[in-house]
């Protein structure tokens, strides 16, 4: 124990730590800032929920009944900017900074300032982006992809969203630079690569993948701001530009930006199973090796998400077969989550229930994805609401339950106190069958014809947007009770006080502190065993 | 329909509830679930039937094919659908039975599988020669989509903010051109939030497009402000419509009829109102249509010098305007966000003509106000005429023409 915690020399740097608001705004704690960046995104999670309940009750039945066109596509953009850049992606940051360094035994991040820092930046960011809305003539309203030349159109709101981007991937650039050094840099002796946790890897490689594509992002965003302002015709076509070179650049980054947001969750997936397994993971190194596919197969599939712009047809059929390819990584995946699960002996506390959930719906996100891929019936269903269902399949099921399996998996640690079982399992169930009334339907309605960002539809689809509407609003409310039943309780250190280890079959340095965890854990380098799970000494 | 079966459970229930005070958000919600829970095997008194050509209620697939394409997209679809289910009902068996046999609570102890790369090798290689398996059928018909040769007829589809232009340019009737634009009664219905139920609400335009049946059709595609995209899913063809460049697309219908889609690329606020309707008639009716269109164009045909007086072009520019402006600019010229209002504005009232030719031939702000070149000489100078002489702008001041054609120089 003395390894873990440093009590004799705890003195001499301990009391330097501030208290009140200072604790929070001068944070360099790694897991202070993990906090910061949970509640921030819940935060956000909440707004852009609100956006889109605001979609869902416009679309509750024909006709324009709440909000006008104009500020029904201002509602789409900005519900998908927020939940990319201020959810889904800050969250897993969250993640990172917790148990990161608890589980490769290092004491903190590696630049603990710059991780203070790239979390205080999101928030002038995210208030820019929110307050778009209030700016006159609203908020962007050209989809959160900002295809050009809409974004020519777009009143001064555009460019706030834009420099709240820039802001935002500096700040994701910041972190990913910390993740990757700190991985890298201040493992404990003897956690060797390919014995460290699988949450690290994914984040490993997430990381790269972040800055490889967020300046590319940058690039493309700076491009819409110098034809907006400074006369520049990068994609504007009345000056010679070419609107579909902002897609090509786009989606450069924006299909590694898929897997930025899915590579964490299986990672927290891939922790979480052989806990409640009570087994080790079933082929750890192919694992590896697959997340590694997966991510530098993200960088050559780009324009599937452009099969309807008039590509030539080698394009088309390069990108349609390199597409299909990542369905061969992702199976190898979750067949080896199956076979973590065959044999074992399997409980179903909340985090395996959740963790089970995302195996079953993300995959049928994957298989509408595999579907998507085969260029002629893309066809079809480009931007139409099929798409919508496939990409809420993998982000809504995939990411944020998996973030939800990783939650109540890691709370007892956090918090130092049981989350209420039967409360975690009422937060599962409705949201796994609202989510499914919300999201299935859709399908129909994509295969029907229906297309996306749609303030109002032919009667036809009346039904099923209908049943989508209702779903969304139990899902909402859901995502409340979970804020209020869960997290507040155990923010306060209300429950069942928490064992060091509380579930039997988990592994891993992070059980090997208390719970809470300390302030200050891993001030020197644990001695580990060899499997480098355990703390000897 | 369910929404409307539930506005009758509700009526049921609480008896005098007036059509026009339907729907607070929550107890329709309420309602709807009842319905579905309770009515969906009730025989249903449907008021919006399936629209032949466009969606069908509650539509589960694509629309029935009535292309090549289309049937083997159809196809491929089934194909794909039929493989995955049967993986997933395989995998999520093994997963399920797992779930069931292995737990704890069974008394099932965990045994530590041997990982023999036989294993991690079987199931890379078995899906990837899946999806080679899936790839193979989908090039054929991705190569055959493509191939835009040998055309009869070939047909330019400009998208515009926020109507539809064709210009027949090659095969029989080339020269013809008009807009297609959504019935105005149905963008005024979907803004007062209440639309009656109808089978072809918001798919019915002023012009269709006309196309002779089984002919193999090019519809080249490009726009004049932002992207949009043609799409027709019975004929199984989307295609972006780009400002600045062209694409092609093309279909062969095999039945005459009408067809239905939509804009399919957000191309700003009326994205949802510029529907697309195809009318497939036989090889005679399309020579008598083209024939006829000839003779309209030729009768409609302006001359830029004719001098009209201010009646005349006032109510030449009502129909104009009902056709282009009114979409933004509202019945009332009031505008509303960022639309200016036309009503009281400086610029139309100006003595000075030029600055308001000039917006209107070269657009404003970005393309937020669109270039109107593309309308004939007559018909700029008549809605010029018609917004200075109409509401409270009386004055009574007249565009001509000719004013408009020398601007164009």
């Amino acid at each position: 124990m003395s390894a873990v915690l440093d009590h004799h020399d705890a003195h001499d740097h301990d009391h330097h730590a501030p208290t009140g608001w200072r604790r929070w705004v001068y944070a360099t704690n790694h897991k202070d800032i993990g906090t910061l960046y949970l509640l921030f995104s819940f935060t956000m999670l909440m707004v852009g929920g609100v956006l889109a309940l605001g979609i869902r009750a416009e679309l509750f039945q024909p006709g324009l009944q709440l909000v006008n066109p104009g500020l029904f596509n201002q509602l789409t953009t900005m519900h998908g900017l927020i939940m990319v850049f201020g959810a889904i992606m800050p969250a897993f940051v969250g993640f990172a900074n917790w148990m990161v360094p608890l589980q490769i035994g290092a004491s903190d991040m590696a630049f603990a300032r710059m991780n203070n820092f790239s979390f205080w930046l999101m928030i002038p960011a995210a208030l820019m982006l929110v307050s778009s809305f209030f700016f006159p003539g609203g908020a962007p309203a050209a989809g959160w992809t900002m295809y050009a030349p809409l974004t020519l159109q777009m009143g001064p709101s555009m460019d706030a969203a834009i420099f709240a981007l820039h802001i935002l991937g500096a700040s994701s650039i910041m972190g990913s630079i910390n993740i990757i050094v700190t991985i890298l840099n201040m493992r404990a002796p003897g956690m060797t690569l390919m014995k460290m946790p699988m949450f690290c890897w994914t984040w490993l490689i997430t990381a790269y993948l972040l800055i490889a594509v967020m300046p590319v992002l940058a690039g493309a965003i700076t491009m819409t701001l110098t034809d907006r302002h400074f006369g520049t015709n990068f994609f504007n076509p009345a000056g010679g530009g070419d609107p579909v070179m902002y897609q090509h650049i786009f989606w450069f980054f924006g299909h590694p930006e898929v897997y930025i947001m899915i590579l964490p969750a299986f990672g927290i997936v891939s922790q979480v199973i052989p806990a409640f397994s009570r087994k080790k993971l079933f082929g750890y190194a192919s694992m590896v090796y697959a997340t590694g596919s997966i991510a530098i197969l993200s960088f050559v599939v780009w324009a599937h998400h452009m099969f309807t712009t008039g590509m030539p047809v080698t394009g088309q059929l390069f990108f349609m077969y390199s597409t299909m390819l990542i369905a061969v990584p992702t199976g190898v995946k979750i067949f080896n989550w199956i076979a973590t699960m065959w044999r074992g002996s399997m409980t179903f506390e909340t985090p395996m229930l959740w963790a089970v959930g995302f195996i079953f719906v993300f995959t049928l996100g994957g298989f509408t994805g595999l579907i998507l891929a085969v260029a002629p019936i893309d066809v079809q269903m480009q931007d139409t609401y099929y798409v919508v269902a496939h990409f809420h399949y993998v982000l809504v099921a995939g990411s944020l339950f998996a973030m939800f399996s990783g939650i109540y998996y890691w709370l007892p640690k956090w918090t130092g106190v049981m989350y209420s079982e039967t409360r975690g399992k009422i937060h599962f169930w409705v949201s796994m069958i609202s989510f499914n009334v919300t999201f299935f339907p859709m399908h129909f309605l994509g295969l029907a014809g229906m297309p996306r960002r749609y303030a109002d539809y032919p009667m036809q689809f009346a039904d099923f947007n209908a049943i989508a509407s209702v779903g969304s609003f139990f899902f909402g409310i859901i995502q409340v009770y979970f804020f209020v039943a869960i997290i507040i309780p155990a923010m306060r250190g209300k429950g069942e006080k928490a064992a060091q280890k509380p579930w039997e079959g988990a592994e891993g340095l992070e059980w090997e502190v208390p719970s809470p965890a300390p302030f200050h854990t891993f001030e020197t380098p644990p001695k580990l065993d060899v499997t480098a799970t355990k703390v000897i000494g | 329909m369910l929404i409307f079966e539930a506005e009758k459970v509700s009526q049921s229930i609480t008896t005098v509830e007036s059509l026009g005070k339907r729907r607070t958000a929550l107890r329709a919600a309420g309602v709807s679930l009842v319905a579905l829970l309770g009515t969906t095997t009730a025989a249903m008194a449907q008021q919006v039937n399936d629209l032949p050509g466009g969606p069908a209620v509650n539509q589960l697939n694509f629309a029935p094919a009535v292309t090549q394409i289309a049937h083997e997209q159809a196809w491929l679809h089934w194909f794909m659908m039929i493989l995955c289910a049967v993986i997933f009902v395989l995998v999520f068996g093994v997963m399920f039975y797992s779930i069931l046999k292995h737990r704890k609570s069974v008394g099932h102890k965990a045994q530590t599988l041997s990982e023999p790369i036989w294993v991690e090798l079987g199931w890379t290689i078995v899906p990837l020669l899946i999806v080679i398996g899936m790839a193979l059928p989908a090039t054929k018909v991705l190569v055959a989509q493509k191939d835009t040769t040998n055309s009869d007829l070939t047909i330019k589809a400009t998208g515009m903010q926020w109507k539809w232009g064709y210009d027949y340019i090659n095969g029989e009737g080339e020269g013809i051109g008009f807009l297609s634009t959504l019935d105005n009664t149905h963008r005024e219905m979907s803004a007062s939030g209440n639309p009656p139920p109808m089978d072809n609400y918001l798919l019915k335009v002023d012009n269709p497009l006309v196309v002779p049946v089984d002919r193999k059709v090019r519809i080249i595609t490009t726009a004049n402000d932002v992207i949009h995209a043609w799409m027709v899913p019975a004929f199984g063809v989307k295609q972006d419509a780009i400002p600045g460049f062209v694409r092609d697309t093309w279909f062969r219908a095999e039945k005459t009829g009408d067809f239905y889609g939509q804009c399919a690329e957000l191309c700003g606020k009326e994205h949802a109102y510029m529907p697309i309707h195809v009318k497939v008639v036989s090889a005679e009716e399309y020579t008598a249509w083209v024939a006829e269109q000839k003779k309209a164009m030729a009768a409609a045909l302006d001359d830029p010098s004719k001098v009209w007086n201010l009646a005349e072009l006032v109510q030449r520019g009502e129909s104009v305007y009902a056709a282009n402006c009114l979409a933004c600019h509202g019945a009332q010229g009031k505008g509303g966000g960022a639309i200016k209002a036309l009503d009281g504005s400086a610029l139309v009232v100006d003595t000075d003509k030029s600055k308001m030719i000039n917006v209107l031939l070269n657009g404003q702000n970005n393309g937020a106000m669109p270039a109107w070149k593309q309308l004939s000489d007559t018909e700029l100078a008549a809605v010029m005429t018609y917004t200075k002489n109409h509401w409270s702008n009386q004055t009574q001041r007249m565009v001509q023409p000719a004013e408009v054609l020398a601007a164009r120089q």
